[in-house]
This record gives structure tokens, sequence and C-alpha cells, in this order.
């Protein structure tokens, strides 16, 4: 039986005023390439703060707005909490020029997440694009600290071009660990790439996963996700086994405003992850 | 079956042929290595022969007139490359580069032709293998031309 998503696990924020921004610390603002910038957040108060794999924070840019991001790491030691954006308007253009020792304002965290601890004994697929692998990466880090308790795992990641490929450095350690097959596609490249070239929906025929007992993760652009689904139902995946994450205009996180509504879901509320098969009419409806 | 027969029916490409069939195909195949960085062929050179590769990785690439070039896919082992030796004017449209060693299995074009004209049965399966593989990589072409990760994701701001 696959397992559903968590549907709003955490409410530890949501229960006391989900609407007022907390202060937290910008720690570092580190570029990954051209236009996409990891922020290192730490709380004003202190505290740990508890997450799941999946669920995203409203940032806030004091003077500028607020954006829905997803939780891309943590450090749980010192409390340490990582966003990966990618600057595409007035607000992630804001945050990118923080320095550290800004403060930035933070509610969360909100949303339904991976359901990854409730998938053992099965082969995991992850398949990320562009910016997509962000929200994946808490997962992909829980399934490698519990490799022994999956299957087979299998990392596809697309991205534009190389210069454009997210975490580079620890995508080739996870290439390195026994039992996990990494592969990166860009969409161009010059010869001296080593790695494929082609959309990443191309990987999903041959990878290395037993489809009657595997679960997909998939985050990145919707029509991507639409042909990495087909994909996968091509080797034989059920539409049970697999999961997605939404991106729509999120605004309040709590499922007040309507602004993210995508049929019946609100997706900052009931998403951003769903079962796809739970998802399936609304994901296919044409001007939603 | 000659000794490159077998090989030849595990790959993906002629999975499902009668022996018999194999042993006819068999008769235009050699098996060929490439060192890591060879151009194993040169747009507009004459497509006297496709691949099947069976280990390795190579790169389909638009070759730059000031050098390097673009490469736009990439392909593993266990699949194939070259259809320029199918129609005319039997030229090669890219570059072939071997981006990781390869071993592959070099197929003689005008040798395929003649068993394919003689045995009209061949040549119907083998146009529909190849079909399915032009088309699935003509889609994969046209969705790598949306430019799927640009700057067109309205739900940030």
């Amino acid at each position: 039986m696959m397992p559903e998503v968590h549907q709003n696990p955490l409410t530890n924020r949501e229960s006391e005023a989900p609407m007022l921004p907390e202060a937290w610390r910008v720690v570092a603002n580190d570029w990954e390439n051209h236009d996409t910038f990891t922020l290192q957040l730490e709380r004003d108060s202190g505290g740990p703060f508890a997450f799941l794999p999946g669920q995203f924070n409203m940032l806030y840019g004091f003077g500028r707005g607020e954006s829905a991001i997803s939780i891309s790491g943590a450090d749980e030691e010192s409390g340490t909490l990582y966003h990966t954006i990618r600057r595409v308007g007035t607000v992630t253009r804001a945050l990118s020029e923080l320095n550290p020792g800004d403060t930035v304002g933070l509610r969360g965290p909100f949303g339904s997440a991976w359901p990854v601890e409730r998938l053992f004994g099965r082969d995991l697929v992850f398949i990320a694009g562009g910016i997509g692998l962000a929200p994946l990466r808490p997962a992909i880090r829980y399934a490698l600290a519990h490799r022994e308790r999956y299957g087979n795992i299998v990392i596809l990641i697309g991205a534009r071009s190389p210069e454009d490929v997210v975490f580079p450095a620890e995508i080739d350690q996870w290439s390195g660990t026994e039992g996990v097959e990494t592969r990166v596609s860009v969409d161009r490249a010059t010869p001296d790439w080593k790695r494929n070239v082609g959309v990443v929906t191309n990987l999903i025929a041959k990878a290395d996963f037993d489809p009657s007992n595997s679960a997909a993760m998939i985050c990145g652009p919707e029509i991507m996700m639409r042909y990495a689904i087909l994909e996968l139902n091509k080797r034989g995946m059920d539409d049970a086994g697999i999961f997605l994450t939404m991106e729509r205009n999120m605004k309040c996180a709590v499922g007040f405003c309507g602004h993210c509504q995508l049929g019946p879901e609100f997706i900052c509320r009931d998403g951003p992850v769903f079962r796809y098969d739970h998802f399936k009419h609304w994901f296919s409806q044409r001007e939603l | 079956m000659s000794t490159l027969a077998p090989i030849i029916k595990q790959h993906s490409f002629f999975s499902g042929l009668d022996d018999e069939t194999i042993d006819v195909v068999t008769g235009c195949a050699k098996n060929v290595r490439f060192e890591e960085g060879t151009v194993m062929a040169r747009q507009g050179d004459p497509a006297n022969e496709f691949f099947l590769i069976r280990e390795g990785r190579i790169a389909v690439s638009f070759p730059a007139p000031q050098g390097g070039g673009l490469t736009i896919q990439t392909i593993d082992a266990d699949d194939i490359v070259g259809w320029s030796w199918l129609m005319p004017p039997y030229e090669w449209q890219f570059d072939i580069i071997a981006v990781q060693p390869v071993r592959a299995l070099a197929f003689d074009g005008k040798c395929m032709r003649a068993k394919c004209e003689q045995d009209t049965e061949l040549g119907y399966e083998l146009m529909k293998r190849l079909s399915r593989i032009m088309v699935s990589r003509l889609q994969a072409t046209r969705l790598q031309l949306l430019d799927l990760y640009g700057n067109n994701r309205p739900a940030q701001t």
C-alpha cells in the first residue's frame, strides 16, 4: 500500500500566529550560479526549528514583500536553515541582496511533505529539474542518511546548462555512494561536458529501479513533470507511487487567501507535495 | 551463429528478432572501439555505417567554426546512433564524438540497405524500430527547445 503525503505535519507556527513573521539573521548568502543563491539563516531567538523534507517557508524581504521558498537544507545542531532561491522578481531580488548580519522575516514551516520515511524497503527515484532540486534535497539527504533502509536510489537531475546545475559538489558526493545512481542531464553543453545532454526524462527509461516496488518524487517545471510521469508510467510505475510538488502564487501559506487554489486544493495548505493519483485530475486541467 | 550474433541479439534495438534474422544482420556488423575524445563521424562525411553502443557515451554535436561545437544530445550504452545511412545523400548530419571510451558494433549501411531491399519483411521491421527511436528523439528535442528551466516560472516573486 502506497503511503499518503504528510499533510500539514508540523503546526507549531500555524497554531500560534501564522501570519506573523519571526526575525531570522542572515549568516551567509552564497551564489550557486549566475541567478541562484542560497541564504543561510539562523533564528534570532535561537532554538530548534522542526520541518519535514518538502515543506516551505515564507521569507519576507522587509519593505519588498514575501515569497514562498522551499527549505533546501538544515543543520540540526546549529539550527541553521538553508533556502536556495532563484532570482526572478522583486522579492527574490531583494533577498539576493541581503548580507551576513541582515535580518529577514520568516513564517513557517508550511505545507505537506515528501513521505520519504514511509517508503522504507522501496527503490526511490528522485527527478529534479533546475531549481527543483532544492525542495528535493532534504528528502535525498534523508534517504542517503538511511541508505540501508531503501532499495536502489536513483537521482536524475536536469538543468539548462552545466553552469546552471545547483549543488554540483554535493551531486558528486551522491554519485560516489554505493547503490545510488546519480545522473545529470543538461539541455546544451560543449563536448567537454562528460555527463548527459538531453531532457532529463530521457534518463528514466534505463534507470535501475523496480517499477513494482518504487516511489518517485518529482520537482521541476510542470511540463517536465508531465513527461516524467509518462516515462514512469511506461516503465510500469503506478500513479500512486508518484509524488510531485506544485507551485502556484502562494501568498498567505495557510489556505486563507485563495491565491494558490487549484481546483479544490490550496497548494500552500494541501500541498505543495501531492500524491499523483489524488491530484491527477487537476494536474491535467488546462488553464488552471 | 557468428560470435557477434549473441551480442546483437541482446541489444535492445534487435531484441525479439529470430536467430535467422540476427544471422542476416550480423553479416553487416563489426566490433569497434573508440578512445575518449575520438570523432567517430564528422558532419558531411559519407554515412557508411551506424553504431549500436555497447559501452560508454557518445555526443551528437554541432561543429562550430571556431572549434568546440555544441552537444545537443548524448547517447549511452544499449542505444543506437546514426540513421543517415538510410536516406540520401547518405551523409552524417552531425559530429559523433566519444565522450567516454566506447565499445560498439558498427553496421555497414550499404550492406544493411541491400539486405533490407532483398528481405522487405526485415526492412519493414527495422524501419519500425528506427522510426520509434526517431520519434522519441524528435519529441525529446522539442522538449529541449522549450527551454524548460528558463525564466518562465511565474510562481516565485
